[in-house]
């Protein structure tokens, strides 16, 4: 198992995360539910972190798997927030598709 | 360049690679293109672990696990109770005037392609990749790793989880009407 860059190389990983990065930009701008537009930053986000470990296995370095780790833990709070505030949204305006959250729009 | 591996002659490993990339670049866009967010949800539970199934295969088994619990468990249970506390249904959404939507697929092949060609040119600065059998992520090696210089910051996530989960209670919690 030790030599798995060797047979499957850095560069596919690299264009794997970026389609996925892709796919959750394209989420974000492509709905109007707030829910899936949360779930597309989460499929970011795990882009992101599928290229730190393969980088970290590039370079045979654990640091880039402790950034991982703390990104999750981030991500686990920024998730409990972020629907907490869906959550009194939904109770206080009745829906929570993102196009008539405009208040702020003056 | 984009080496594809020859399906002739793979190894088993670039076959579950490619099995892998495909079920999660699948699912990923299947739950923003279903309609039923509860729909959106199982597939996202299945793209997480075929992430996880990524980590395992580059031997990374602290964090697959730690991924499968904390993304497939803690995180999709709370995406899921909270599909459930809205109660939406399918008809509820509206779609996206069709400019919008025409917008959102042109950036996307446009940034895809931006990304990947900044990407197929790039080369490896270390070359090719060597092994030199020392171990650096076992779940021994991460714990020296996270304990001795990560040490601060390590307590510092646990003092940020405690305010969300403060936050998160205080926001999501009813509020009496003042009159």
């Amino acid at each position: 198992m030790n030599n798995i860059l060797n047979q499957i190389g850095i560069e596919n990983y690299i264009f794997l995360s970026v389609i996925l990065f892709c796919i959750g930009v394209f989420g974000v701008l492509y709905r109007r539910n707030a829910i899936i537009v949360f779930m597309s930053i989460e499929i970011m986000l795990n882009a992101v972190s599928l290229l730190f470990v393969a980088f970290s296995t590039y370079h045979q370095d654990a640091e880039g798997q402790v950034f991982v780790f703390f990104s999750m833990a981030v991500a686990a709070a920024e998730v409990a927030v972020g629907l907490a505030i869906l959550v009194s949204i939904f109770r206080n305006v009745g829906s929570i598709t993102i196009d008539n959250l405009k208040n702020l729009k003056g | 360049m984009i080496n594809i591996p020859d399906f002739a002659n793979a190894s088993a490993v670039q076959i579950i690679f490619c099995v892998l990339a495909f079920i999660t670049l699948l699912t990923a866009f299947l739950t923003i293109y279903s309609r039923n967010p509860i729909h959106s949800a199982i597939y996202l539970v299945i793209c997480f672990f075929s992430i996880a199934g990524h980590y395992f295969l580059l031997n990374a088994q602290f964090l697959a696990i730690v991924h499968i619990i904390v993304y497939s468990g803690a995180i999709m249970i709370l995406f899921l109770f909270t599909i459930m506390l809205m109660n939406l249904n399918e008809k509820k959404e509206v779609h996206r005037p069709r400019i919008t939507r025409l917008g959102a697929i042109v950036s996307f092949v446009l940034i895809s392609l931006i990304l990947i060609a900044i990407f197929i040119n790039s080369k490896p600065i270390v070359g090719e990749y060597t092994s030199t059998g020392e171990d650096y992520q076992s779940i021994k090696v991460l714990g020296k790793v996270l304990l001795n210089e990560y040490m601060v910051p390590f307590e510092f996530a646990s003092v940020l989880l405690l305010v969300a989960m403060i936050g998160s209670v205080l926001l999501s919690k009813k509020e009496k009407l003042e009159k």
